[in-house]
């Protein structure tokens, strides 16, 4: 045969494309140390560690891609077949080369110099622990896993929906194994995590089969309820749809209230940290969600706070030491970051966009640099920061630093307040006029819109919740050094904000609770500690992945979630020639007219 | 009071708006030169000029957004210079501004409240709401609308009904006519006379001269921040000078 039949013409531009996409993606995934830092993260005992799924979800995901075609209505859309699995395979194979080509370079250069992850270790961990293995394999294992991401368009639906549940319940499960393991004390289940867990950490390998199948299973036949009960709530009237957000809340309340007693320290400390960073980013998402004003510096009204605290009732500060109770302290606190607020807004906030963003990140470093000067050390310690910060003292009970328990609760009463705060102002008068601001400074002032006032009130606000953060950080770490007000904080909780969805609630919190809570924070460790300093890597790529994808966020607020829907419609509208023409009409008979 | 004032008009205390004498720079550009203007209760008048005139700085004035150097802006008998735009607002001034400026992601319910955002009536509020969905039925029916979704006339109406949601003593509108499709000019144009004739007194600002002298009672032509002309529309319709400058040519067909 000297002529393929036609369809199997394949699109080499674009398997060539893909296909080195995916091997510089695997070579960059290699060479910043991934597969060795998260090798020691077992997901399925022995078999698979996260290491290795950093490598091998690549070439199944390039598979996929590079095999999805484009569908346009009304222009016939080819059959997935054997063309589109080849495309995969080539694809896959490609990139699984790159990685062939890295160990065949690792073995007979050493430019370990600038790349300290050129190592025999990498080397290690890609011949699977083997030392003679044969480099080729992993032409081979890119093939097979582009063949079966490619594959995944050919299987019926029902089918990839059960898989990707499968497999995500697994990684879930891996993900949370500390966090599991830590739960089952207090609830008396350790017998079902041994069941699940090898002792030294992932899954065993039939429970991990038996669960991917269960709830593969259980996703097919629960299938589109769940988008069912969502847009039954959305379509709710307004009276019933609030009675289910109050019963919603209610049991989202309870659970945070009751389960704390049955966790332990670990997952204490971790819900701690993500509520720090919850209560920080709902300050946030005031500022830049509501008031559309883009603060990079909010990590300055957390470090006052923190500040003033450890002044008020450390006995060891410097200068001024009245040692006050935490709570007397707080009523300070409040008074000096709204006061901080309206001294960094009121020069700010005549500015715009990218000059305002600009300022606030240098406001954001002056106020850490100050606490860190010898200038001021006399009164703030200078890098010594301000130890012996007392626990908190609330009468009833006495919460220590490390009472995780007890830090988790009053993080959780200070997130409720700040809901609350979000929530009712987001209906005020006073939320009227930051939409307003958001959407046109200009015509908000013409409407009558006291402009500087909103915004500093925006600012003040803010700065009031990040700084009740700081109050708790303080307390809790028990001392305060300039140099944990890093400018770090306040990008990591914007990218919160971002990735969660700007101006919407839920969306803090599950923006919090996957990049604080899995990730970990920019000091504090989370579920997959192995991250280490890959976690900022990470923060990176997920912001650049949503700004590209998904800029409404995770968790959209229902204001642009309604936006894109009814873009939607007005296109139908359009196309079906419905909307304008009758409006044509009218104009052209006008027209007659005169 | 300066008692040069050549215009026995800018003196009258019945005026709802008057400039006296007003001066403006932008840093240390002249723009507006010893402007006088009056706008009375229940009038149409414009103001025309070409580019770079001040009208656009005129309207400013008007509403507070930018300060005069010298001169009096009096609203209502009463100089408010040093009055923030809010107060203005709150005292019977409202814009229309150029190319309408919605607040595109909120609905068009969000935008006519935010024209009222300086008022506590509530009963005054959904007076003024049902007046505005009687002038503009298709308004009511795009209620939950975001406003960027809609036409430009509908558009044009929810910009309109905005400004009339502060219930104003005079309605300043910026370039009604700007990036509007010819036949929804003709339309926009008889939206003003309609709210003119309800007795809302109309300051309006266009390059368009022809269509706006056609429905004005008087007009001002700016030349560099200074006004050359002042007389009632007909006048200035037919006069040649005006004619050759702004009307292009040969008048009306």
């Amino acid at each position: 045969m000297t002529t393929l039949p036609s369809s199997l013409l394949l699109d080499w531009k674009r398997i060539f494309k893909w296909g080195s996409i995916c091997a510089a993606a695997l070579l960059f995934v290699s060479l910043v140390g991934m597969p060795i830092k998260l090798d020691p993260k077992s997901i399925i005992s022995p078999l698979l560690s996260l290491g290795y799924v950093s490598l091998l979800w690549l070439p199944l995901i390039f598979g996929y891609v590079a095999s999805s075609r484009v569908v346009l209505e009304g222009v016939e859309t080819r059959k997935p077949g054997l063309p589109d699995l080849l495309t995969g395979v080539l694809t896959g194979t490609i990139g699984g080369a790159g990685l062939t080509l890295l160990m065949l370079g690792i073995e007979n250069f050493d430019i370990r110099d600038p790349l300290i992850n050129w190592s025999p270790q990498l080397l290690e961990v890609l011949a699977f622990g083997a030392r003679d293995l044969n480099s080729a394999v992993w032409i081979g294992i890119g093939g097979a896993l582009g063949l079966v991401g490619a594959g995944l368009h050919l299987i019926p639906e029902n089918l990839r929906r059960g898989a990707s549940y499968g497999f995500f319940t697994v990684l879930a499960l891996a993900i949370f194994e500390p966090a599991l393991d830590d739960m089952s004390e207090g609830f008396r289940l350790e017998w079902l995590v041994e069941l699940i867990f090898e002792k030294r950490g992932g899954l065993k390998l039939w429970p991990a089969i038996i669960l991917a199948l269960l709830i593969g299973l259980i996703s097919v036949v629960t299938k589109g309820k769940a988008k069912n009960a969502v847009a039954q709530y959305r379509e709710q009237e307004k009276s019933q749809k609030k009675k289910t957000s109050v019963v919603l809340f209610g049991i989202v309340a309870a659970l945070g209230i009751v389960l704390p007693i049955f966790m332990g320290t670990y997952v204490n400390s971790l819900l701690a940290n993500v509520g720090i960073f919850l209560l920080l980013a709902l300050g946030l998402n005031i500022v830049v969600g509501l008031a559309g004003i883009l603060d990079l510096g909010y990590v300055a009204f957390f470090a006052v706070g923190a500040y003033t605290t450890a002044v008020l009732t450390s006995e060891l500060s410097p200068f001024f030491a009245p040692g006050m109770t935490w709570v007397l302290s707080l009523v300070f606190v409040i008074i000096l970051a709204a006061l901080t607020g309206l001294f960094i807004g009121a020069p700010v906030i005549r500015m715009r966009g990218d000059y305002l963003a600009i300022v606030t990140l240098g406001f954001g470093e002056i106020i850490r640099l100050l606490f860190l000067s010898d200038f001021l050390k006399p009164y703030f310690g200078g890098a010594q920061g301000i130890l012996g910060v007392p626990g908190i003292d609330l009468g009833v009970v006495y919460i220590s630093g490390t009472d995780t328990r007890g830090i988790f609760y009053l993080v959780l009463f200070f997130c409720a307040i700040a809901v609350y705060v979000s929530w009712r102002l987001q209906a005020s008068r006073l939320g009227r006029s930051w939409m307003a601001i958001r959407e046109d400074e200009q015509v908000a002032e013409a409407m009558g819109i006291n402009t500087v006032n909103s915004k500093l009130m925006a600012f003040v606000v803010g700065a009031v919740l990040a700084s009740f953060a700081g109050a708790i950080m303080a307390a809790r770490v028990g001392s305060v050094f300039p140099n944990s007000f890093m400018i770090l904080i306040s990008i990591v909780i914007l990218v919160v904000v971002i990735v969660g969805g700007m101006g919407s609630i839920p969306g803090v919190f599950v923006g919090a609770f996957v990049l604080i809570g899995v990730l970990g924070g920019p000091k504090q460790p989370g579920l997959l500690q192995e991250f280490g300093s890959l976690k900022l890597l990470v923060y990176g790529m997920l912001l650049v992945y949503m700004m590209l994808q998904k800029p409404e966020g995770l968790v959209p607020s229902a204001r642009r979630t309604q936006e894109l829907h009814q873009e939607e419609f007005l296109q139908d509208a359009w196309l079906k020639g419905t909307d304008d023409e009758d409006e044509e009409q009218t104009v052209a008979g006008e027209e007659a007219q005169i | 009071m300066n008692t040069e004032i050549s215009n026995s008009e800018t003196t009258d205390p019945s005026a709802l708006l008057e400039f006296r004498q007003v001066n403006t720079h932008y840093g240390a550009v002249h723009i507006l030169k010893d402007v006088d203007l009056a706008i009375y209760p229940g009038e149409l008048v414009c103001l025309l000029g070409g580019n770079a005139s001040g009208k656009t700085t005129t309207l400013k004035t008007l509403l507070g957004m930018v300060t005069p150097t010298s001169g009096e802006v009096v609203l209502d008998g009463e100089v408010v210079n040093n009055q923030p735009t809010s107060y203005r607002v709150a005292n019977g001034v409202t814009m229309v501004p150029e190319n309408r400026r919605l607040f595109k992601r909120l609905t068009v319910k969000e935008n006519l409240m935010l024209g009222a955002y300086l008022r506590n009536d509530r009963d005054g509020i959904n007076e003024d709401l049902e007046y505005v969905y009687d002038l503009f039925p298709r308004v009511k029916e795009r209620l939950s609308q975001k406003a960027g979704t809609l036409s430009g006339g509908e558009q044009q109406m929810v910009a309109i009904g905005r400004a009339l949601m502060s219930r104003p003593k005079v309605l300043l509108m910026d370039e009604p006519s700007m990036g509007l499709a010819p036949a929804l000019v003709q339309q926009n144009f008889e939206l003003i006379e309609k709210i003119n004739n309800e007795g809302m007194a109309i300051f309006m600002v266009e390059q368009n001269a022809n269509m706006a002298l056609s429905i004005a009672d008087r007009g001002w032509v700016l030349l560099t921040g200074r006004v050359i002309l002042d007389d009632t529309a007909e006048a200035l319709r037919a006069n040649e000078d005006l004619q050759k400058a702004y009307l292009g040519g040969g008048s009306g067909e």
